[in-house]
């Protein structure tokens, strides 16, 4: 082989690597080294004012696991993610079947459903705050004029749960609903028109032609809220103006909790690192669970793998 | 944000102008010479000075006087829209030990953990500013070992602001003075004519909110949280007689005698209480003038009376440091002390509404002479400075403050405002949150 054979091979198999390292470089500078670096500060005693204080080992676990309030931001999570996401699931696929019918002005509908998501979270928060305002918030007086009893927002857990979903869906049922869209736009119409040919009517076709043709982008966007969802903070933090989730943490969540560790009240960066690591479990472990379900459902014709699914 | 014992001084002097017709640089030129601060002859070498600051300082036309008169010094501005801004940024880079502004303002509450890294500020002592503030005021910038780290800039003494129009629809004394008298000198006077006012009121409150009123209480002990000084030992909670006790009289006032509106402070329902008139009265630290005058607008009849329940009180007010790791600590110095001098900090009130913590200031007929239209013209300039002489000395506020109040201002707004437990429930629950803080 001449030595510009050999060039050229080693180029053909080395390419890739060079052409995806860029990725993977910026992934273990502003990735990797902080999910590191995080687990060693979470075994110290590492104060944010005085900076390292020595080893202790998985004291800061133990304290976490051992406060009521750590299981109450994660109940917060979970809720607030149920509340969230599954309705937004439903509600995206729903306005994307009507976006793909033939409108008029199909882009300005199209455009428009993105705009709640290009406002800032911040504004979104401060804007619904007034609206669910316990005495002075348009939603309650709504609810009082037509002879209901006005809702305590921010002094209820499950109804500040739901202020705050409603929040979550007004900026993310749009973005959602375009990735349907686009699915939906990649389903040849033939299938369509054969089910129709078949007698079947406009929800018949749309339940079993339509939405099992979207499972692959029903499970990608099940997955990408999932790990938004359990990631969230910026609603319930703006919820009220204190940012804590209410004088009983009705609202905290995790990564809130994560923070009002770290930077508010104790300044201990080391039981916050260890938050941050547990939530990292919660979401790894969800992720585990979704990737065996996506493997199950994924299509007919792969059997699901057992060895892979041990590992 | 955070709880309002912190918003407190972040709003400070936000929101806006204090004086009504009395923005912009004052034409009135100050009656005593201004002071060159600097000990030593100015350098001539050129420098560039950061000033870091959150909300309103009241500093900008300031700025442009000192670069006039020391033509080698460029100033750049810093603001940060609030005091939690400033703080993460001021922790986060004076731990990484670079990073921050020549002068860093720093905000009351968080003075406690400042103190404890003073080794890495400049020290600020000398001749010049000997004295300058207010005793209490200066022995908080302090540090352990006796060196100056931090300048005194605004204070918030104290007054009681309360809505003569419904004052007087409940058959009580409208008058200024006469107001003063009828609320007495204790909080129990307090409160007992706030249930001749309720019994009357038609559903109008007495306070806007029990954990304002627990703020104003619990700056009035010497060692709230914690049983020593410099080091701090914090007193269990559960064994906090004092603190239990005030717990205990301002929920029974709140709930059991309905003198609460049961809001909280800063929340877009409080806000919108003072347009629908819900309480007669607040606690009135000077930089809170400018918030009623902004939540109150087109609203008539709110006064400041010249009286504090228990004596007097401060809340909130900031100071001014020289972080060490900057590169030109002594001019940056010359220009604090500078800033901080009575004739600035004048010219700062009168921009921004930011009481001055300086004595010669507080005796300053520039100062006494100010009168505020939205409050019915109320000298507040000189009301201000009498409740400034009445705080009788500066409570000592250790690193954990923060932490327990939080655990208070919860407890109490679990009673007060989602009216989800009874006092003693709440109080439980506290004792376990301070608790889990170690």
């Amino acid at each position: 082989m001449t030595w510009r054979q050999r060039l050229s091979r080693w180029d053909v198999k080395s390419a890739p690597y060079l052409y995806i390292a860029p990725f993977f470089l910026l992934f273990a500078l502003v990735g990797l080294f902080p999910l590191l670096y995080t687990g060693w500060v979470a075994l110290n005693k590492w104060s944010l004012v005085k900076g390292n204080q020595g080893f202790i080992g998985l004291a800061n676990f133990q304290y976490v696991l051992a406060q009521p309030r750590f299981w109450d931001g994660v109940t917060n999570t979970f809720s607030i993610f149920l509340l969230s996401s599954v309705p937004q699931i439903f509600l995206a696929i729903g306005i994307a079947a009507v976006l793909n019918a033939n409108l008029r002005a199909k882009t300005f509908w199209r455009m428009g459903v993105l705009v709640p998501y290009v406002v800032a979270p911040v504004a979104v928060s401060l804007v619904f705050g007034k609206l669910f305002a316990d005495e002075s918030g348009v939603v309650n007086a709504i609810l009082t004029n037509i002879g209901l009893d006005p809702i305590g927002w921010h002094s209820n857990r499950f109804w500040s749960h739901v202020a705050i979903a409603t929040m979550v869906n007004f900026r993310w049922t749009g973005y959602n609903t375009l990735i349907f869209l686009a699915a939906m736009q990649a389903i040849p119409n033939d299938v369509i028109e054969a089910s129709i040919v078949d007698g079947a009517n406009r929800w018949q076709s749309f339940f079993s032609v339509t939405v099992p043709m979207l499972r692959p982008t029903i499970i990608f966007v099940v997955i990408t809220s999932t790990i938004g969802g359990l990631q969230i903070f910026d609603e319930p933090r703006l919820f009220d103006n204190f940012s804590l989730g209410g004088p009983d943490r009705e609202w905290m969540t995790v990564t809130m909790y994560l923070y009002e560790l770290g930077w508010n009240v104790q300044k201990n960066l080391g039981r916050s690192a260890a938050v941050a690591w547990l939530l990292f479990l919660i979401i790894v472990i969800f992720a585990l669970i979704n990737y065996a379900i996506t493997r199950r459902i994924a299509s007919s014709d792969t059997r699901p793998n057992r060895k892979a699914l041990v590992k | 944000m955070r709880s309002s014992l912190l918003r407190g001084a972040a709003v400070t002097a936000g929101l806006a102008l204090l004086l009504v017709g009395c923005s912009g640089p004052a034409a009135t030129p100050s009656a005593s010479a201004p002071a060159s601060p600097s000990a030593s002859a100015p350098s001539e070498e050129k420098v560039t000075l950061t000033v870091a600051t959150f909300n309103e300082f009241g500093y900008e036309d300031l700025f442009a006087e000192y670069t006039k008169a020391h033509p080698n010094v460029t100033i750049t501005p810093k603001k940060a829209a609030t005091s939690n801004e400033a703080r993460e940024n001021y922790f986060n880079k004076l731990a990484a030990g670079s990073g921050l502004s020549d002068i860093e303002a720093i905000e009351v509450d968080w003075l406690p953990d400042v103190m404890q890294t003073a080794d890495k500020l400049y020290d600020l002592s000398g001749d010049d500013v000997k004295g300058r503030w207010l005793d209490w005021k200066e022995a908080a910038g302090t540090a352990p070992d006796g060196k100056l780290v931090a300048y005194g800039t605004d204070i918030g003494p104290e007054g009681v602001c309360y809505r003569a129009d419904l004052f007087k629809k409940a058959g009580l004394p409208t008058d200024r003075a006469e107001v003063a008298k009828a609320l007495g000198s204790t909080w129990d006077d307090y409160f007992a004519l706030g249930k001749k006012f309720v019994a009357k009121s038609n559903g109008v409150a007495w306070f806007d909110s029990a954990d304002a009123i627990m703020q104003g209480q619990i700056n009035q002990l010497k060692n709230a949280f914690s049983s020593t000084e410099p080091e701090e030992t914090l007193i269990p909670l559960g064994d906090n007689a004092p603190v239990k006790a005030q717990y205990d009289s301002i929920l029974k006032a709140a709930v059991d005698d309905k003198l609460s509106a049961h809001l909280q402070q800063w929340q877009p329902d409080w806000v919108d209480a003072f347009q629908k008139g819900k309480f007669a009265t607040m606690l009135c630290p000077g930089w809170m003038l400018g918030v009623i005058e902004g939540n109150a607008k087109g609203i008539e009849g709110w006064d400041i009376a010249n009286t504090f329940p228990g004596g007097g009180g401060n809340w909130g007010g900031s100071y001014l440091t020289v972080p060490a790791q900057g590169a030109h600590t002594k001019e940056a110095r010359d220009l604090a002390a500078w800033l901080t001098a009575p004739e600035q900090q004048i010219k700062a009130f009168k921009a921004k509404g930011t009481f001055p913590s300086q004595k010669q200031a507080l005796t300053s007929p520039d100062l006494l002479s100010v009168t505020n239209k939205f409050f019915n013209n109320a000298p507040t300039g000189q009301i201000l400075a009498d409740r400034a002489n009445a705080v009788p000395f500066n409570p000592f506020k250790g690193p954990q403050y923060f932490a327990v109040r939080q655990v208070i201002a919860d407890a109490i707004n679990r009673v007060d405002v989602t009216k989800k437990q009874n006092a003693a429930d709440s109080w439980a629950q506290a004792i376990k949150e301070f608790n889990a803080l170690g």
